[in-house]
């Protein structure tokens, strides 16, 4: 089909650890067209990381397929692996991965440097549009020490839309967030969504799964459920609702 | 990526972790400025004893009485045989490649006049002295052959002596006493400074040779030393083979006698003077080597502490696309740029120290070309391996793996 973004055939991840073999994925199969918002669930140790780092391709599976975009990245060479990553993936982590020490621009400067197409010819003013967008514009020369939870994940968020990717995946992106700022961010993912871009996500939380529009479980390497959700969550009112309760509590 | 940006982000980088920077370029420059200004401070003395020793005289050849070491044995100076001055005439007449010849009478004491009296060396010499040691007179002149076959009684000053016996006065045609026997001032030489044993070359009285050794030396008279200037430098060999053939004959020895007599020309001279000044310069650089050894391991510890902040920073450069050539080359330029730095820093110390050491104390620093490459060759060399080596590892990684790094 024409708008599929991503399918994987039997994507299975194992690791070796000493004698014993952990086998975080187990055969998965999904298929993800363009333009969803993908909310991924299970509890603890289930493989939503490691199956959120193969569709990123920041690691390689034991075996099994991984098309993007119709390409089979599992064929790619090393440089190709890593064009995609600048191309047509932004990456969003639970634990930031900012540059210590660097501005919050320099730091969203970052993937434009390894831009080997250089489709983008003013890294700064294209740096500061996307901080603009995820809301930080008066914060761009602040390091991420100076900079609280919420705010150094809108920066790594301001990263990944730098490159204009076709696909954002975030892995636990409100793991080390309070609630009001988690609504914030996925506020923010609604809107990139509405814009076209693809959004993976996981959350240990069902109230936040209920911004997507499709949840995916797993559990032991295997996708268990797969649903489409109907009645979904609009973070712009629900950010009201939770602000107003906050004050109240207050 | 274009070499605009790899500088950008290198210097960036640097400019990031300023201390970590500063120590390591500080690694960089204590080893090259100490290498430098060690080995410096060796050769700058060795250059002065070089400078010494051709001093001395244009093309000088030096024969001295008694055998030089035979089979590491020294025969001892019961075997000296004296020259005497049938050996100097002899050398004068048959010698076809020299310039001049000249015995070298040793005596000295007490001489009086002027404004006192002042102990000092007195040489007996010919007239072609002054040639030969490429010596001139500051006033008057210097004796004849005739005053050599006369004996007579005049003699020239070395600058020293003019200082302290006549520090007012022109003593040429002056009457002074040495060890009481009169003799008359004719000349007085130009300054020549120190020789290479640290004595002053200037604390002199130059005589006509038979006039010291029969007017002064008494029967200790000695002829100490001859010397003998050869035409020009590549005749020095040839010089040499015919200064020992006319002395064998003339000491009279048969062909399985050894010579009692030993030749040098100045290149033995300044190997023997030159052997402990280069002692210094071996012992001097291999304490320049363990503190240049001592940097490299002092940078190789800033480096390998930073490994892991530094795994992690590559973990998020690779994650955003950098391919693993993008931070090799990264590292490597800031490795290169930090050494550099720190290499031409330390250059720059090294010539101030030694411009210190030669303008405000007695120890001499001279900076061979060859030292500040092998010295920045090397502190770069350990720089850039420990700046490279542990980015190398780590852009072999997953990022997801080195992101993970612990
Ligand atoms: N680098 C690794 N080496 C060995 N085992 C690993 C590695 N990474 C993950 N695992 C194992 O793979 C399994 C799946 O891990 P994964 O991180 O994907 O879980 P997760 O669903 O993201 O859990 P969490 O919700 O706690 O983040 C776990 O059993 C884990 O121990
Ligand atoms: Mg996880």
């Amino acid at each position: 089909m024409e708008n599929i973004l991503i399918k994987t055939v039997d994507l299975t991840k194992t690791y070796i650890v000493g004698e014993v073999d952990v086998h975080a994925l187990k055969s998965v199969n999904i298929t993800i067209h363009k333009g969803e918002f993908v909310a991924i669930m299970g509890a603890s140790g289930s493989g939503k990381s490691t199956l959120m780092n193969l569709l990123g391709c920041l690691d390689m599976p034991t075996s099994g397929d991984y098309f993007l975009d119709g390409i089979n990245t599992s064929k790619l060479p090393q440089n190709e692996y890593a064009n995609i990553r600048n191309q047509k993936i932004g990456f969003v982590f639970q634990g930031f991965n900012l540059l210590p020490r660097t501005t919050a621009l320099e730091n969203v400067e970052l993937p434009l440097m390894y831009d080997r197409l250089e489709k983008i010819k003013d890294h700064q003013k294209q740096a500061l549009e996307a901080l603009k967008r995820v809301g930080l514009a008066d914060r761009i020369h602040h390091i991420p020490s100076q900079l609280s939870g919420g705010q150094q994940q809108r920066v790594a968020l301001a990263r990944a839309l730098v490159n204009e990717p076709s696909l954002i995946l975030a892995d636990e992106p409100t793991g080390n967030l309070d609630s009001v700022t988690s609504v914030e961010v996925f506020n923010l993912f609604q809107k990139l969504n509405e814009e076209g871009i693809t959004i993976i996500m996981v959350t240990h939380e069902r109230d936040f799964a209920a911004f997507a529009k499709r949840i995916i479980e797993m559990r032991d390497g295997r996708v268990i459920k797969d649903t489409i959700i109907k009645d979904r969550l609009d973070a712009e009112e629900e950010l009201i609702r939770v602000k107003a309760t906050a004050e109240i509590s207050e | 990526m274009k070499a605009k940006i790899i500088l950008k982000v290198a210097t960036r980088s640097i400019m990031r972790s300023r201390l970590r920077s500063l120590l390591t370029a500080l690694g960089i420059i204590i080893g090259v400025a100490a290498v430098v200004v060690m080995v410096a401070i060796g050769d700058g003395a060795q250059l002065k004893v070089e400078q010494q020793i051709a001093s001395l005289g244009s093309n000088l050849i030096i024969i001295t009485p008694g055998a030089s070491t035979t089979g590491g044995v020294n025969r001892g100076s019961g075997t000296f045989n004296r020259f005497t001055w049938d050996d100097v005439d002899k050398i004068k007449n048959e010698a076809t490649l020299i310039k001049g010849v000249t015995p070298i009478v040793f005596s000295g004491g007490q001489v009086i006049g002027g404004v006192g009296n002042w102990f000092t060396r007195i040489q007996g010499v010919s007239p072609d002295y002054l040639e030969i040691r490429s010596w001139s007179l500051a006033s008057g002149e210097f004796f004849t052959e005739r005053d050599v076959m006369a004996r007579s009684k005049v003699c020239v000053l070395g600058a020293d002596v003019v200082k302290n016996l006549f520090p007012n006065e022109d003593p040429v045609g002056q009457q002074i006493r040495i060890r009481s026997v009169p003799f008359r001032v004719i000349g007085t030489l130009k300054p020549k400074g120190q020789s290479a044993q640290g004595t002053s070359n200037d604390d002199i009285i130059l005589a006509p040779s038979r006039t010291v050794g029969d007017r002064l030396s008494g029967d200790h008279m000695r002829i100490g030393s001859i010397q003998v200037s050869a035409i020009s430098n590549d005749k020095i060999p040839a010089v040499i083979a015919e200064l020992r053939s006319i002395m064998r004959e003339s000491h009279k020895l048969t062909p399985s006698e050894e010579d009692d007599f030993t030749i040098q020309d100045q290149s033995d001279l300044s190997e023997t003077a030159t052997a402990t000044s280069r002692i210094l310069t071996i012992l001097l650089a291999s304490v320049a080597g363990v503190s240049l050894v001592v940097g490299g391991i002092g940078i190789m510890n800033i480096m390998l502490v930073s490994v892991t902040e530094r795994t992690r920073e590559i973990g998020i450069r690779l994650s955003v696309g950098a391919r693993s050539s993008d931070i090799l080359i990264q590292f490597l330029t800031e490795a290169i740029v930090l050494s550099l730095s720190g290499g031409v820093i330390g250059v720059g110390l090294s010539f101030l120290i030694a411009y210190i050491l030669n303008h405000y104390t007695d120890q001499s620093a001279y900076i061979k070309p060859q030292i500040i490459m092998i010295a920045f060759g090397f502190a770069g060399a350990i720089g850039i391996f420990f700046g490279f080596y542990p980015a190398r590892k780590a852009s072999a990684l997953n990022p997801i793996d080195a992101l993970r790094y612990e």
